[in-house]
């Protein structure tokens, strides 16, 4: 929440405003076009190794993982809209994540397994309840807003987990059943319905095989990745806009801000609300394409790890808040199936013993364990590069330039 | 002479010290006005129910024609009301240019207005607004700086522009070169005096160096232990016995 995490990439929208594509600046459209290859390159890039090769353990490029990818980059976009913005660090994301996950579910249940008024439905029942959250939360700032953020998050877990059942299915949570027939989707009877995109099933998805190389193309994964990729546009237009500047300034000074006739309260609400439907976009796109959903779903720790993501990527960055999510969605799911047979069958080369006490090392690191490395990994970025990966990655580039020719300014 | 800002009867208590004691004043259009005494004599309380951030017990405070009691500070901004402070407060994390451009839009599109889309630097008219001000200052060339990046007196000489560029009705200045080094002091004397020629904005300073005092304004109210002593032009107030009394009876004391 300090000044150091908003330098460099939001303060120099001054000399950019030619030569870009979509209503961005020449370095706007860059960095777009840029994710943009990636999110349609992902199954390429995810899978660099072959498959059967020892390093094959470290291939991301299956789709549930990719989807994750994406989702979780969406929420945390949004999250940074509020909290890199304005400086309001809400500890309760997760509730409108939740709470958009069940609107599409019954949506689903209800009128159609088609996943885009689920979707829609999902981003408008989150935006409903973060308005009513924030209006409430907003009334205090710094410790006492991310109290109450969390005081709301954790009753409606413990609503859905208990009063709310008939709504919610309690513990279990909620799925498709045999017995559901959505009005407007033709179910034959005793048959499961599959959420689908006006017919076609989220798991399709093609296969490729290059030499020992298998690549995978996942309709779910690429459906989610389009809502990604206008989320992530869209974020970049709120940041470059008069709306984001007054969000900026809500964070450097709410003193100034009343004295020049401005309402910094209402400027952070509509942050919040935004931030709210990004987070249930997010939700209602986790239940398109697994069609679950549980109250877990809303719990503290779920809210944390939003905030653990934008901060590990660089909070108030564009591109932070997805840089960090991939990480931590990687670490979770490609760590933590290192176990010590795998860490045997890489050290074989030594010599016993000391191949037992390298093991034995190593796995601190891994498999169930990964959460310590996460931490560590955490405590390093907090305290070195304050400005997230983001800034590790501007730092690598200012050295290099500087190499190349001395005369040039360092990149900001 | 027209007055812009007249404050009748003015009471504020706090606890069991009176504040303000029936406080009577009027700003001339068109002038500059100082507000001086010794410490502890309401002059912050005074400016703080004139922005809206103290409501008195009693008495009116009616700017061009409007009560301003129970309004909020962006309410009174909104009326034409702008405010330097002791410390310069400004966007202290954002560029030069965007400290000028959020008080532009706050003039053009009032309190709040959603602008989520459209870009800040497509807003022509209001960029251009901006840097013609920035230039007026003298700091055009150092739009692209971090504001905290600065000195202090460039702090103090943002903080001006920004509240100039709304061209406000009235100008409120509370102690504008406090804690400011002697050059700093001299140079803030003639921007005020440069924007009071040049674009007739109506002032009311509240301060405690004399220099600057004697230098800007055209009417003085001395105020001492929350009640106005005398008014006057400055000539007949340097030598005036209360405000001697008012003064060197602090300093035995």
């Amino acid at each position: 929440m300090t000044d150091q995490t908003t330098q460099p990439s939001v303060t120099s929208p001054a000399r950019a405003s030619k030569g870009g594509m979509f209503g961005l600046s020449s370095k706007d459209t860059t960095l777009l076009l840029v994710v943009f290859a990636m999110v349609v390159l992902a199954p390429f890039i995810l899978n660099p190794f072959p498959e059967g090769s020892g390093l094959a353990q470290f291939n991301a490029g299956y789709p549930d993982l990719m989807q994750r990818f994406v989702i979780f980059g969406i929420f945390a976009i949004g999250f940074n809209i509020l909290f890199g913005l304005t400086g309001y660090l809400s500890f309760g994301h997760a509730a409108f994540l939740g709470v958009g996950s069940y609107a599409a579910m019954w949506s689903m249940k209800l009128f159609t397994l088609n996943v885009i008024p689920g979707i829609l439905f999902a981003v408008i029942v989150a935006g409903l309840f973060a308005a009513a959250v924030g209006f409430i939360s907003l009334r205090r700032s710094g410790i006492y807003f991310s109290i109450l953020t969390l005081a709301f998050a954790q009753m409606s877990y413990a609503l859905a987990y208990s009063v709310l059942t008939p709504l919610t299915g309690g513990e279990t949570g909620l799925q498709i059943k045999n017995t559901d027939n959505p009005i407007l989707s033709n179910i034959p009877e005793g048959e499961i319905g599959r959420a689908n995109l006006f017919g076609a099933q989220m798991g399709n998805s093609y296969e490729m095989a290059v030499g020992n190389w298998l690549f995978t193309f996942n309709l779910g994964y690429y459906i989610a990745a389009a809502f990604m990729l206008v989320a992530f546009y869209l974020s970049i237009r709120i940041f470059r806009s008069p709306f984001g500047m007054m969000l900026r300034a809500v964070k450097s000074n709410q003193q100034r801000m009343n004295y020049t006739g401005l309402t910094p309260k209402t400027y952070t609400l509509y942050a919040f609300i935004i931030s709210g439907m990004y987070a249930g976009l997010a939700g209602g796109l986790m239940v398109a394409m697994d069609t679950q959903v549980g109250p877990e779903r809303m719990f503290w720790t779920a809210s944390g790890e939003v905030v653990i993501m934008t901060i590990l990527g660089g909070a108030g960055t564009l591109i932070g808040p997805v840089l960090g999510a991939g990480s931590i969605k990687y670490m979770e799911n490609i760590l933590s199936k290192i176990n010590k047979d795998v860490l045997h069958q890489w050290f074989a080369f030594l010599p016993d013993g000391l191949e037992d006490a390298v093991v034995v090392f190593a796995d601190i690191f891994v498999g169930k364990q990964w959460h310590f490395t996460l931490g560590i990994v955490f405590m390093l970025v907090v305290i070195f590069l304050p400005g997230g990966l983001v800034e590790g990655a501007q730092r690598i580039t200012a050295r290099f330039s500087r190499k190349k020719s001395s005369n040039n300014t360092p990149a900001e | 002479m027209t007055s812009i800002l007249s404050v009748k009867g003015v009471n504020k208590r706090f606890g069991g010290l009176q504040a303000l004691g029936d406080v009577n004043l009027d700003v001339a259009e068109n002038s500059c006005h100082a507000i001086i005494g010794p410490n502890g004599a309401g002059k912050s309380t005074l400016l703080n129910v004139l922005v809206g951030k103290l409501i008195p017990d009693s008495g009116s405070v009616v700017f061009d024609g409007q009560s301003v009691l129970g309004r909020q500070p962006h309410e009174i901004n909104q009326m034409g009301i702008s405010r330097v402070f002791q410390t310069p407060e400004i966007f202290a994390d954002l560029s030069v240019m965007e400290n000028m451009l959020i008080p532009c839009f706050a003039k053009r599109d009032g309190a709040f207005k959603m602008k989520a889309i459209g870009a800040v630097f497509g807003e022509k008219d209001m960029v251009q607004k901006a840097k013609e001000m920035l230039s007026e200052v003298g700091m055009l060339e150092k739009r692209d700086m971090i504001a905290s990046s600065m000195s202090r007196g460039d702090k103090r000489r943002l903080e001006m522009a920004m509240c100039l560029v709304q061209d406000p009705r009235l100008l409120l200045l509370d102690e504008p070169t406090a804690g400011m080094a002697r050059a700093d002091t001299e140079n803030t004397i003639e921007l005020l005096k440069t924007i009071r020629k040049e674009r007739g904005i109506t002032m009311a300073i509240i301060e405690h160096d004399m220099n600057v005092v004697f230098s800007l304004a055209e009417r003085i109210t001395v105020l001492a232990q929350g009640t106005p002593l005398v008014e006057d032009i400055p000539d007949n107030i340097k030598g005036h016995p209360k405000v001697r009394e008012a003064y060197l009876g602090e300093a035995q004391v």
